[in-house]
């Protein structure tokens, strides 16, 4: 794209695009996200390109190989424009045939689409999908429609209008201005006003500033963030661009971890293909405006997601946070002014300034506006990333969205807010999701992973895996965090265990408050939340495990045995076969018993057991049965007669 | 690693002292582990004592100052694949390889790893073997994986 130094240029270029393509012509997107790719996107996609070629369709089909579209469970997605026909786990032996029937012709494969389980049909629109139906993808959904390496797909879906607005119709104070009026709080977790944050350091002294994003999504179990940058980096890039333009910066850093070489793959590109068209660089649109941004991978410390010590490990130090005030508003990287934010809060940034401050506030709840991307994964029917408005039922996201508990099984708790955050128990479930009602309800937002458990999954586990992963990612540097989380992580694991005692949760509880009260940064402040929300809403799971020494999800390893019922065996060998101890005798027509002694407790029999036979067992809190006498093991079969 | 690399590799970062750790990164990327003879480059390069990267490479997980094996298991203990049995996957693993996690065997053949979130939290359990991912695994699983390794 040839270098654009006027609003004017913006427009022409848009227009250029535009004109070039033709709405009701087919066009084909294949889910390149992360999740997709894993389940093997990469060949449709190379078996999409192949077939559109040798069929001679190039210049009547248009094909485009996207970021995430969130609906992970069921990758590879494709979707097919103009009747957004929606198809979900598809394979390259698929792809001939959807191109014959629906990309050359007007027909659906009806094996491909969506099946809803509440009405038995199938649904073939991608917006009709329940899924989808019940979001509100306003940041998230640009990543469907756009490549992620491409600048002309972002320029047709309105890309750097709200630069151009911002740089040409706005003084910076009136950009700080709507952002605050806006109400748009921080997405990374603690939820700080983001106008306050660049007021701060637009005000604060000093002619040279920086602006930095912060893609260290370090909390397991959500990765809407990796998604936003793999997907929509200009998105991110514009957003960025307008903060540096409101607070009076020149330079902006990505700070993306390690993990996600994707992320960084396409944000260089991005950075590079924007610079190549005047819209980074010096004299932005012909401005005056002069922004560059670089690229730094983390290297994998989950504390650098907090913002003193993300700025240190950008200037090549060790990532431990520092006291707080001064803010990095006032001395953030290389003591200079910083405005950081998270990837889901600039992506927001742009909607703000093109759509207007009230626009955009009457969406969300009194002290929380807009939209938040959640991923929803755990113990659910439809894992992925969804974006929904901000205080919407806890429910309406499990149910109605996610589909609800596969398996049939109960739902007995949400987990939000990474690790630090804390457990929603089933009866809390009608709680409205934002910041405030969140902290309430012993939780946090967090960067927004809702982990869904069911009653598989043991409370106090969770506690002492959240404890040992804190406990694993301290820095190190005061001493409640990093000598309290070993003990308490010691108490736990000694629970889980078995080996549990009476007082054990009165010194949990101990620590939890020293912590709380005693540590320096956000990790060691909020690092017992997993085990003070688990003991507040699951507490008689922690009395089971002492007193009884019974783990009541059947989970713990230590506290459970496998136990095969001789009634239902039917001596089929799949069990002892798939064990891996060798600790289970028994052979065709003779009823197989586990060896306690030896079992490992893998569950690999559980696991192979045909549903139809249901004859392995787990058992906790109760003696094992003994093992039915060698002579009595014998199966006759019916023919024979007994 | 020859010098020759260590300096191309320097010199792409420009020299600069705040590139360290972007530096020691590109370095472990290309030769899997950090010698002591290409740290000794980068201490000189970049003008900082080896007290600073001993502390960079230590504190950082993603630095290794030991030998790697020809393949790295990854495998992701984040939330979601913890709560779908990503410990029963990580146990498989390490009765396959005969290592638990931060080892390499004897042959180099596998060094295992656990990681704290991969991002492919819709597919846990999930595994990554030099750079693929394998999601949505079980026990039996994961084994098969492993014995397509050479």
């Amino acid at each position: 794209m040839p270098r654009m130094s006027t609003r004017e240029d913006l427009e022409r270029a848009r227009r250029l695009v535009l004109a070039g393509r033709d709405p009701d012509a087919p066009c084909v997107t294949v889910c390149g996200g992360t999740g997709c790719l894993a389940s093997g996107a990469g060949k449709v996609v190379a078996a999409f390109e192949h077939e559109i070629e040798s069929r001679g369709l190039s210049a009547d089909v248009a094909f485009r190989s996207t970021g995430c579209h969130g609906y992970c469970e069921r990758g590879p997605i494709v979707v097919v424009e103009p009747e957004e026909t929606c198809y979900l786990r598809v394979k390259p032996d698929d792809v001939a045939e959807i191109v014959t029937e629906t990309v050359a012709g007007t027909r659906v494969v009806d094996r491909l689409l969506y099946l809803d389980p509440a009405t038995g049909r199938k649904v073939a629109r991608e917006s009709d999908i329940p899924f989808y139906r019940h979001q509100r993808r306003v940041v998230f959904g640009a990543n469907r429609k756009v490549d992620p390496r491409s600048l002309e797909d972002f320029l047709a879906i309105g890309g750097y209008h709200a630069l151009a607005t911002a740089l040409f119709d706005m003084t910076p104070a009136e950009v700080v201005d709507e952002v605050k009026g806006a109400g748009l709080r921080g997405r990374g977790g603690a939820g700080y006003p983001t106008g306050l944050k660049w007021e701060t350091a637009r005000n604060a002294p000093g002619d040279t500033k920086y602006v930095v994003v912060n893609c260290d999504e370090g909390d397991p179990g959500a990765y809407m963030d990796r998604s936003l940058m793999e997907g929509n980096p200009l998105g991110v890039l514009e957003g960025l661009t307008i903060g540096a333009y409101a607070i009076g910066a020149h330079e902006g850093y990505v700070y993306v971890r390690q993990e996600y070489p994707l992320a960084v793959e396409n944000v260089l590109i991005a950075i590079e293909k924007a610079e190549g068209a005047g819209l980074l660089g010096s004299d932005i649109l012909g401005s005056g405006f002069d922004f560059t941004v670089r690229v730094h991978r983390g290297a994998g410390a989950f504390v650098c997601g907090e913002e003193t010590a993300l700025l240190l490990s950008l200037e090549g130090r060790a990532g431990e946070p520092r006291p707080r005030p001064p803010y990095p508003a006032v001395k953030g990287l290389w003591e200079r002014p910083t405005v950081i934010n998270n990837v889901e809060t600039w992506a927001n940034v742009p909607l703000i300034v093109s759509g207007g401050a009230a626009a955009y506030a009457s969406v969300g709840t009194g002290g929380s506006k807009g939209t938040k991307i959640f991923s929803l994964v755990g113990k659910i029917n439809n894992t992925g990333l969804v974006e929904v408005p901000m205080g919407i039922a806890l429910r309406e996201v499990v149910y109605t969205i996610g589909g609800g508990i596969p398996g049939g099984r109960k739902l007995k708790a949400v987990q939000t807010g990474g690790p630090s955050g804390g457990c929603i128990p089933e009866e809390r479930l009608d709680l409205q999701v934002d910041f405030d009602e969140l902290t309430r309800a012993g939780s946090m937002m967090g960067s927004g992973g809702l982990i869904v458990m069911d009653e598989d999954t043991c409370m106090v586990d969770v506690a002492r895996y959240f404890t040992s992963f804190l406990a694993d990612e301290s820095c190190g540097k005061c001493v409640p965090c990093r000598e309290g989380l070993r003990q308490m992580h010691g108490i736990l694991a000694r629970i889980c265990e078995g080996g549990g005692r009476e007082g054990d949760l009165e010194v949990l509880q101990e620590l939890s408050e020293v912590a709380v009260e005693a540590s320096l940064c956000a990790l060691g402040k909020t690092a017992p939340n997993p085990f003070l929300s688990t003991y507040r809403y699951f507490r008689d799971e922690y009395e089971a495990h002492i007193r009884e020494n019974r783990c009541p999800a059947l989970s713990c390893k230590a506290l459970i045995s496998y136990y095969i019922e001789p009634e239902l065996c039917k001596a089929c060998k799949l069990c002892l076969k798939a064990c891996p101890a060798g600790a289970i005798d028994g052979e065709r027509k003779r009823i197989h018993v586990i060896d306690q002694e030896r079992c490992t407790r893998c569950g690999a029999c559980l696991e192979v057991c045909p549903s139809r036979f249901g004859a392995v067992r787990k058992i906790s809190g109760e003696p094992v049965p003994p093992p039915l006498p060698e002579d009595q093991r014998r199966i006759a079969r019916a023919s024979e007669g007994t | 690693m020859d010098t020759e690399r260590v300096d191309q590799i320097i010199d792409s970062h420009r020299g600069e002292e705040s590139a360290l750790i972007q530096v020691l990164l590109a370095l472990q990327r290309e030769n899997r582990w950090l010698p002591k003879e290409a740290l000794d480059r980068v201490c000189a390069r970049l003008d900082v004592p080896m007290s600073r990267v001993r502390q960079i490479v230590t504190f950082y997980r993603a630095f290794s100052v030991v030998p790697k094996g020809r393949h790295q298991v990854h495998v992701c203990m984040g939330t979601a694949c913890h709560v779908r049995g990503a410990r029963r996957v990580l146990d498989t693993v390490q009765e396959v390889t005969g290592i638990g996690p931060g080892e390499t065997d004897l042959e180099a053949k596998f060094s295992v790893e656990t990681v704290n979130c991969l991002g492919c939290c819709a597919l846990g359990p999930v595994v990554d073997v030099d750079g693929t991912t394998h999601g949505n695994l079980t026990p039996v699983a994961i084994a098969e994986v492993l014995e397509g390794y050479e």
